[in-house]
């Protein structure tokens, strides 16, 4: 503050003369809360352009080139895509990942918020923090973890269902219960978001509205349905649609557990276009595949976005 | 008690600096003739890395370049994926390494490289068809073929089970000196044999493992008897050959094989046959010597029962998997003449032994008239155990995709056609006709222009 202070007691004569207007200008503009607001965002803007913005961009141009990148073919790789039998697959297992893998991670999630958030204050916090575990665990590492418990040859959980008398799991090794392990790890891997999202909403619902309908003698069932759902109804859409989208690209725990296999039955549009761009050189149709996945979450975007915004609306 | 440190201070510390580099004489230093880049293959054999270190530093020394290496790993392909964003970006190192089919897919933006290996073929003799159909596109050399990572994947058995269980003495057939081979009983070794000795070895507790997955251990061995069947997915002139007799013969062998083969084969990745190995519950596998190093460190006494020898022969003949690396120059390279000289002198025959010997036998040059190096002879033990890595009498190499044009070779190997195919019939239960046409279909996708 002294330093201000003596700054503007330097000051000259000469200086303080009333500066051209355009000068004027540009320093009340500088002086605006808003410029500054803009400047100091320019930073995420430029990431967010460079590489949101850019990549989605320049992706869509590559899906329109041939295989070797030097003509233009409009849609040619998108109809290609759709006279395949093995893309109609991966499209297929791609929506019951989805699918199921949100639906499991909504309902344990639920169900787990509403056990943490009926706990005694004091033990809840300890629980909160067990519960979100494998949430901060990096993907890459805990579904490797995974991966040797699954292992097709020395499976942790084999080796204990074999000690125990039972006969071991193709886990890994038959398309079906591959499929499922997929599932299961991205459900282990997702709850705890929905557990921390609906743990919040749920105690934001005001008390009086339970002690109210105590009184008048609801059960918990009708507490739950008349009061807890309706009030969460915007959270569980929006946590929904970011799951889904989340989980409709994953990449990391199909690569990492099955890499598509047994004979492509786990394939995710991500590493299908991985297997497609990277791996067998043809960039333009990875990009195509990949792309798929845009109109099917913008669709699911649409409606879900459009049901926040009627119950917002309801409420105001 | 440290200075305080102001703005001004800073400001002034890197004016003066600047002045400095600015306004510095130009001493020619060691490394006056430039600097080179090279992102290269992260080796799997500890301590492999350091040889090529060492010949770089050699090199760079002699010639006043300053050399530096970026090793990266192939684990989860980030290898590809780093050529592939220099490719797209046009930038990079100098010298990057290419496995398998990454020559072909990065040809446009690859320096011609002719001059060295046609030098290296005057010096050496013939190369490798599988390098030359790999990395010589439209009559140009788009790669260097490299010690470092080339591999064939012969069998790596257990001796001791087989002639136990199988009645084959495997170091009778196939002894550390192939002038000793009995020609009768090399060629009594073929997938009819092999077939029988898995069923006798699956009796006795011991199943073979080969993978059925689809990574490229698996589509190299599935390459290897679908060659040796005559086998032709496509062909030079993009006709589908898939629908032949040829093909039913070779899907017959492979149900028997999988028959007697643990169930988890379908999901096994590159390292899951190693492991099957190492565990000592397996008696064969087809793959690099780097089971048994691993086997050499973590149950020795299973290395010392492992005899690499060739795989068995077919109606056309004996074809082992080859998967061969490159070293290619991009075209945006900023020193080529440095590149190219450097790559001349890892191919020569004295580095490509010191290369070899820290690999412990697993890098295989390109040149058949570099297989007598001392190393096969000499690592053990048993000694001798890796005598019959490099191809030798009548084994040939092979690559799965051949001969269809490179182009479509590459989509033929990658999404793994041959592998998924036989897993479909025997897993799947599919219909062998079914099956066929099946992968008719997915051919007719691979010749898209």
């Amino acid at each position: 503050m002294a330093d201000t202070v003596q700054g503007w007691s330097d000051v000259s004569l000469a200086d303080t003369a009333a500066p051209p207007a355009r000068k004027r200008g540009l320093k009340l503009f500088m002086r605006q809360r808003s410029t500054t607001a803009v400047l100091m965002c320019l930073p995420l803007i430029a990431i967010v352009l460079g590489l949101i913005i850019y990549p989605a961009f320049y992706s869509i141009y590559l899906s329109m080139l041939n295989k070797a990148q030097t003509h233009f073919i409009g849609l040619g790789n998108f109809t290609f895509l759709l006279s395949r039998d093995t893309f109609w697959m991966v499209a297929e297992q791609s929506t019951i990942f989805a699918l199921s893998a949100v639906f499991f991670k909504a309902l344990i999630g639920l169900i787990t918020a509403h056990l943490v958030n009926n706990l005694p204050v004091k033990g809840q916090r300890k629980w909160r923090g067990m519960l979100l575990v494998p949430w901060v665990i990096p993907l890459a590492l805990s579904t490797l973890g995974w991966w040797w418990m699954f292992d097709p040859t020395n499976s942790a959980f084999n080796y204990t269902l074999r000690s125990l008398g039972f006969a071991g799991i193709p886990w890994l090794s038959d398309p079906y219960w591959a499929r499922f392990s997929v599932i299961l790890v991205n459900v282990w891997y997702g709850a705890p978001f929905f557990l921390i999202m609906y743990l919040a909403a749920l105690k934001s619902v005001p008390e009086q509205l339970y002690e109210a309908a105590s009184i008048d003698g609801a059960t918990a069932w009708q507490k739950f349905r008349h009061i807890t759902l309706p009030m969460m109804h915007n959270i569980i859409a929006i946590t929904v649609l970011f799951s889904l989208i989340v989980t409709f690209a994953n990449f990391d725990i199909v690569q990492i557990m099955t890499a598509g296999g047994p004979r492509n039955m786990t394939h995710m549009f991500a590493t299908y276009s991985f297997l497609l761009g990277i791996r067998s050189g043809d960039l333009p149709l990875g990009a195509a595949t990949s792309l798929f996945m845009l109109p099917i979450l913008a669709v699911a975007a649409v409606f879900i976005l459009r049901g926040v915004r009627k119950r917002g609306r309801e409420i105001g | 008690m440290l200075p305080r440190t102001t703005r001004r201070t800073v400001l002034k510390t890197a004016a003066l600096a600047t002045a400095a580099v600015i306004t510095a004489p130009y001493v020619r230093g060691a490394y006056a003739a430039g600097k080179l880049t090279l992102g290269c293959w992260d080796h799997w054999v500890p301590g492999a890395n350091k040889a090529l270190d060492k010949l770089c530093n050699e090199w760079g020394e002699k010639n006043k370049v300053e050399v530096h290496i970026d090793y990266i790993t192939s684990q989860g392909e980030k290898d590809k994926l780093t050529a592939a964003a220099e490719a797209q970006a046009g930038t990079g190192h100098d010298i990057m390494s290419h496995r398998d089919w990454n020559v072909r897919i990065h040809q446009a933006v690859l320096e011609p490289l002719d001059d060295v290996v046609d030098g290296l073929i005057k010096q050496y003799g013939p190369i490798s068809p599988v390098a030359e159909y790999l990395a010589k596109i439209k009559g140009a050399w788009r790669g260097v073929p490299t010690t470092i990572g080339s591999q064939v994947k012969p069998c790596c058995s257990r001796f001791d089970l087989y002639k136990e269980h199988a009645g084959l003495d495997l170091l009778e057939m196939f002894p550390a000196d192939e002038k000793k081979w009995d020609k009768a009983k090399v060629a009594a070794w073929n997938w009819d044999a092999y077939v029988t000795s898995a069923q006798k070895l699956f009796k006795a507790g011991f199943p073979v493992g080969l993978p059925m997955g689809q990574t490229s251990d698996s589509v190299d061995w599935v390459g290897g008897l679908f060659n040796a069947y005559g086998v032709v997915m496509v062909d030079a002139k993009d006709n589908i050959k898939i629908d032949s007799d040829q093909t039913r013969q070779a899907m017959e062998i492979a149900r028997k094989i999988m028959e007697v083969s643990p169930p988890e084969v379908y999901a096994w990745d590159d390292a899951g046959n190693n492991r099957w190995l190492i565990s000592g519950k397996g008696s064969n596998i087809m793959n690099p010597p780097s089971a048994w190093a691993v086997a050499k460190r973590d149950n020795p006494k299973v290395a010392e029962q492992c005899w690499t020898h060739p795989v068995p022969t077919g109606p056309k003949g004996r074809f082992v998997g080859q998967l061969p690396q490159f070293y290619g120059v991009w075209k945006f390279s900023q020193n080529k003449t440095a590149a190219k000289e450097l790559l001349t002198f890892i191919s020569q025959k004295d580095s490509v032994a010191q290369l070899v010997a820290a690999s412990v036998g697993y890098d295989l040059p390109s040149f058949k008239s570099m297989y007598d190096l001392p190393t096969w002879n000499t690592v053990g033990p048993p000694v001798g155990t890796v005598y019959g890595y490099p191809p030798r009498g009548d084994e040939q190499t092979s690559i799965a995709g051949a001969p269809a044009r490179s182009d479509v070779g590459a989509q033929i190997y990658n999404q793994a056609i041959n592998t998924v195919m036989i897993a479909k019939f025997t897993q799947g239960k599919e219909k062998l006709d079914d099956v066929i046409k099946w992968a008719e279909k997915e051919l007719e996708g691979t010749l898209r222009a």
